[in-house]
């Protein structure tokens, strides 16, 4: 009877350990099974899929530009036979490497070919001037492209010790030289020739150093001379679009009545700019008048010129105090340019601008890199009756504000070559060739920043893995990443107005992708801070199934020596 | 300066009369060469700093009105950077707590930074842009990163670009390697090192001049690691930050004691001054201000000592004379009122009812949400104690009721 009950209570003692056993192995099961990957799959962050294999490729780039030229032989320039030979085209190639992850190839695709008799016609006026009009008159050439017409050394369409003159649209007229003349062979004219063409592309295309200025978001500037830096300093960088305002100061408003017609000269001279530039960018321009507003600086009364002067060491403080004062109307981030027009006072009139050099200026006006220009303009304020009645002379205003608006926005003139003369700009103040330059330097500018950005950006979200990336910023960057390989494909073909198209969608898009308020990485957890926060949650949970689990292992490695002990 | 040292080295050698002579030729003829030298230098000025804009980050992060001393500390500085050049649109003023109108303070209107009340730093025209609760460590970073959203003004974002030199000026609670925003939060030296990162792969700044003031500020420069930063702590790791004087009228401390003394030192300073980062980093020795005040200067690329004060206190400009002019000849096209005439509205207009009090007289009582029945709560609770009854045995009932 006792065996029945202690064999009873043996045989409930084991079904109940049996069943532990399988409830502790269950339990085992369901954390590791399901409730591991259910942490795992509701505490991680939600990350869209990105083309980070073609990020990766962006962050090679490889630039190909291609410009197309036209070489047009006139009568005179070439022999009877050496025009029978000319090839029809011929390409030249130069290769740089800027760095290690960017490389350049410019692409001169030239074609040759022989004045028509209606370009012979046009080439036969008496200035160069007008001989460019008419070549216009008769053809249209495309964004990008160069034609150079050949005239012969006896032609006096150039003037005396003038070999170029570049025009107003895309064409230049280059004065063949001596060796043309004498019997030589067809190699070696096109030879000479080519000098010279290298030197035209270089003024009216893009120099290699303009290039890799432009590159200088990729590229660490390193040692670069004064100038370059003055000039990248100067101009802004590529931006969507810019705020243009033109401001009237008028510090003594009961002795002047100002009156400037600021609409009218800006729809006659600024506007016809900002339209031509309007594949660049946006502009909006307002203006305003402001009274009472005196520069920060004492200007010294000068007994030699019997006037005030300004010398040029303190016009760096003359800016501030004025500044803050302009206000901005802005409601966009776009940079700011501002074009302030003083009219000094009458006690300190006439006021004249001088340089270190102590000598007048004679424009009267200074500009600060990436702010904008300021003009003083000097009134006779002679009158009997106060205020005078003063109109101001917008033509002179406006001729010293375009061409430090065009400084500004980079359409930079550097010092041609020797031999080179380059004509007036024509009534939108800007010509063809300098627009193309512009958008050279601008489309390369936008390539090099949106691929920095977008590889900067891919790179980031990498490194920190608690960043949530939402649907919308993959998108984004996806189609950046779209428009960089069309425009840096528009720039191989060499369609100038189509790369800047979508080199500015591009960068748009890599920076809004970039500077999406949700990509902000506020979650720092050091590794001590993440186990102070899980081990409350884990722990207790973990350990009873942990020590189950380790007696039913030991009893598994005991049971075969018990069975064997028994057996003894 | 070298005519000092001249004398005084004087003092030692025995034939001193020929180095006198010197010196006085040398008097003589130094100024005619500084003058020559200073029209290359300043030429050569326009190219040595790389900057053409100037901003100002000046945060405070604590509230409550024993924090006084760290509104004190970031209006000071406020006022050094806007009296040297810096507009307010170049500036970005965060103050966590608004001690100059605060129910506290005897003088409202004002926040001293001396006792006596010498200076009132607060001043006419002071511009904060981020005020009280809108100082948070986010707020901070995005404006940092420039992460924003899309509806804020200009005047809360930092528009800074590849040549803009921006000063950044913390204070507040402090530890080693935090900086506690609003009681309630704090960054980490490695958020604020990521964060200037991120800055300088958009480019977003030339030069960057970081300054703190808070206790163990030293622990939070130590994690920087992007090119052209310079760091100035006021005290070392495992150091306190000490506060300057109370001053008993206001009843707080007015300062702290490294602000007082940089805010001492900046008073000398003018827009045109020539003074260099090695002075300011001699601003309050261990005499004067306790703690040891620290800086890190290996990220940065130019050599402190021709980095002058005002390449980021101040806004000193470049300019450049305009020598081109363009002959405009064609006349001007006055242009005719093209603007549309709007037709005159001749509806008549008249003000909404202001008060329907029909309406609201004959108005069913609101939807309130649904909760559940007050004896839910109860119910459930005797079911809980009637099945535990039940599985440990119906006998343990009678001593509960």
């Amino acid at each position: 009877m006792k065996l029945k009950i202690v064999f009873k209570l043996r045989y409930l003692w084991m079904f109940f350990r049996h069943r532990g056993r399988l409830a502790a192995l269950a339990i085992a099961a369901v954390v590791i099974a399901v409730g591991v990957p259910l942490w795992w799959k509701t505490t991680e962050t939600y990350r869209a899929w990105l083309p980070v294999a073609q990020i990766n490729e962006l962050a090679q780039l490889q630039l190909q530009l291609s410009v197309e030229v036209e070489v047009v032989f006139s009568k005179g320039t070439l022999t009877a036979e050496h025009q029978k030979k000319i090839p029809p085209s011929n390409t030249r190639q130069e290769e740089h490497v800027v760095d290690e992850t960017t490389r350049l190839r410019y692409r001169y695709e030239t074609r040759y070919r022989t004045a028509t008799i209606m370009e012979e016609d046009a080439l036969n006026q008496s200035t160069a001037a007008e001989a460019d009009i008419s070549l216009h008159m008769l053809s249209e050439s495309p964004s990008g492209s160069v034609v150079i017409y050949v005239v012969p050394e006896s032609s006096t369409v150039l003037p005396e010790g003038v070999s170029v003159y570049v025009g107003q649209r895309r064409t230049a007229l280059l004065r063949a030289g001596g060796q043309m003349r004498v019997a030589v062979a067809l190699k070696e004219v096109l030879a000479s020739l080519e000098t010279w063409i290298k030197q035209v592309l270089q003024v009216m295309s893009f120099s290699h150093g303009d290039i890799t200025a432009a590159l200088s978001d990729r590229v660490r500037p390193g040692d670069r001379s004064r100038e370059g830096l003055a000039d990248s300093m100067r101009a802004f960088k590529s931006s969507p679009g810019y705020e243009i305002t033109f401001s009237l100061l008028n510090p003594d408003p009961t002795s002047h009545l100002l009156h400037w017609d600021v609409e009218a000269a800006i729809s006659s001279y600024i506007q016809p700019l900002l339209s031509k530039m309007a594949p660049v960018a946006n502009f909006s321009i307002d203006s305003q008048i402001l009274y009472y507003a005196v520069l920060g600086v004492n200007p010294r009364y000068d007994p030699t010129l019997n006037a005030y002067t300004l010398n040029a060491d303190s016009l760096s403080h003359v800016i501030n105090p004025v500044e803050a004062r302009l206000g901005s109307s802005a409601a966009s981030s776009n940079p700011v340019l501002n074009f302030l027009l003083y009219v000094p006072d009458s006690r300190h009139s006439p006021l004249h601008i001088t340089d270190h050099r102590r000598h007048t200026v004679p424009s009267n006006a200074f500009s600060s890199p990436r702010w904008g220009g300021i003009m003083v303009y000097n009134v006779n304020a002679s009158g009997t009756e106060l205020p005078v009645d003063v109109h101001i002379d917008m033509r002179r205003v406006m001729g010293v504000f375009l061409p430090q608006l065009r400084l500004m926005l980079g359409v930079q003139s550097a010092a041609p070559p020797p031999g080179f003369l380059i004509g007036p700009c024509g009534n939108a103040g800007l010509a063809d060739w300098e627009l193309d330059r512009l958008m050279w330097t601008r489309s390369v500018e936008n390539v090099a920043t949106a691929t920095t950005t977008i590889t900067s950006l891919a790179q980031l979200l990498d490194q920190i893995g608690n960043i949530v990336i939402n649907d919308n910023i993959a998108e984004q960057v996806s189609s950046a990443v779209a428009s960089l390989q069309l425009a840096v494909g528009q720039l191989e073909v060499g369609n100038l107005g189509l790369a800047m198209q979508y080199s500015k969608e591009a960068i748009l898009q890599s920076e809004r992708a970039f500077f999406d308020p949700s990509l902000l990485h506020l979650l720092y957890f050091p590794d001590d801070q993440k186990f102070a926060i899980y081990i409350p949650l884990f722990l207790p949970m973990c350990v009873p199934i942990l020590l189950s689990l380790l007696k039913m292992a030991s009893e598994v490695r005991q049971r075969p020596g018990q069975g064997q002990a028994k057996k003894d | 300066m070298g005519t000092a040292g001249v004398s005084a080295s004087c003092i030692n050698m025995a034939s001193c009369s020929s180095l006198k002579i010197l010196t006085l030729l040398s008097l003589f003829l130094s100024p005619t060469i500084v003058e020559t030298n200073n029209i290359e230098a300043k030429a050569g000025q326009f190219f040595s700093s790389g900057h053409t804009n100037n901003w100002a980050v000046l945060v405070c992060t604590s509230r409550f009105w024993f924090n006084y001393r760290h509104v004190a500390n970031t209006l000071s500085v406020y006022r050094s950077v806007k009296r040297l050049g810096i507009p307010d649109s170049h500036i970005v003023l965060m103050l966590a707590d608004d001690m100059a109108c605060n129910h506290r303070n005897p003088k409202p209107a004002t926040v001293f930074s001396h006792k006596n009340m010498e200076l009132n730093v607060y001043g006419d025209d002071v511009e904060v842009d981020y005020r009280g609760y809108e100082v948070t460590v986010e707020n901070f970073l995005r404006v940092l990163t420039g992460r924003l959203p899309p509806s804020t003004p200009r005047s809360k974002r930092l528009l800074s670009d590849d040549r803009s030199n921006i000063l950044i000026y913390l204070t507040g609670h402090g530890g080693n390697g935090f900086l506690k925003f609003q009681d309630s939060e704090e960054i980490s030296n490695v958020e604020l090192a990521d964060a200037f990162e991120q800055m300088w792969t958009k480019r977003r700044y030339n030069e960057l001049l970081f300054i703190i003031d808070t206790c163990q500020g030293a622990s939070m420069y130590e994690r920087f690691y992007s090119p052209n930063i310079m760091a100035l702590a006021s005290s070392q790791v495992g150091e306190d930050s000490l506060s300057h004087q109370p001053d008993l009228a206001i009843g707080v401390h007015l300062m702290d004691r490294y602000t007082f003394y940089l805010l001492e030192f900046l008073e000398d300073i003018h827009p045109s001054s020539t003074t260099n980062m090695k002075d300011l980093f001699k601003v309050c020795p261990k005499s004067q201000c306790v703690s040891t005040p620290g800086h890190r200067t290996d990220l940065f690329l130019r050599d402190p000592g021709s980095v002058l004060i005002t390449d980021f206190f101040g806004s000193v400009r470049k300019v450049e004379i305009t020598t081109d002019t363009i002959n405009l000849t064609a006349p001007m096209v006055h242009l005719e009122d093209t603007r549309p005439v709007r037709e005159l509205r001749t509806e008549i207009q008249t003000y909404m009812d202001q008060l329907p009090v029909a309406e609201i007289i004959h108005q069913k009582p609101k939807q309130k949400d649904w909760h559940p029945p007050d004896g839910f709560i109860l119910g459930l609770w005797t079911l809980i104690l009637l099945v535990f009854f039940k599985t440990y045995g119906i006998k343990h009932l009678k001593h509960i009721f």
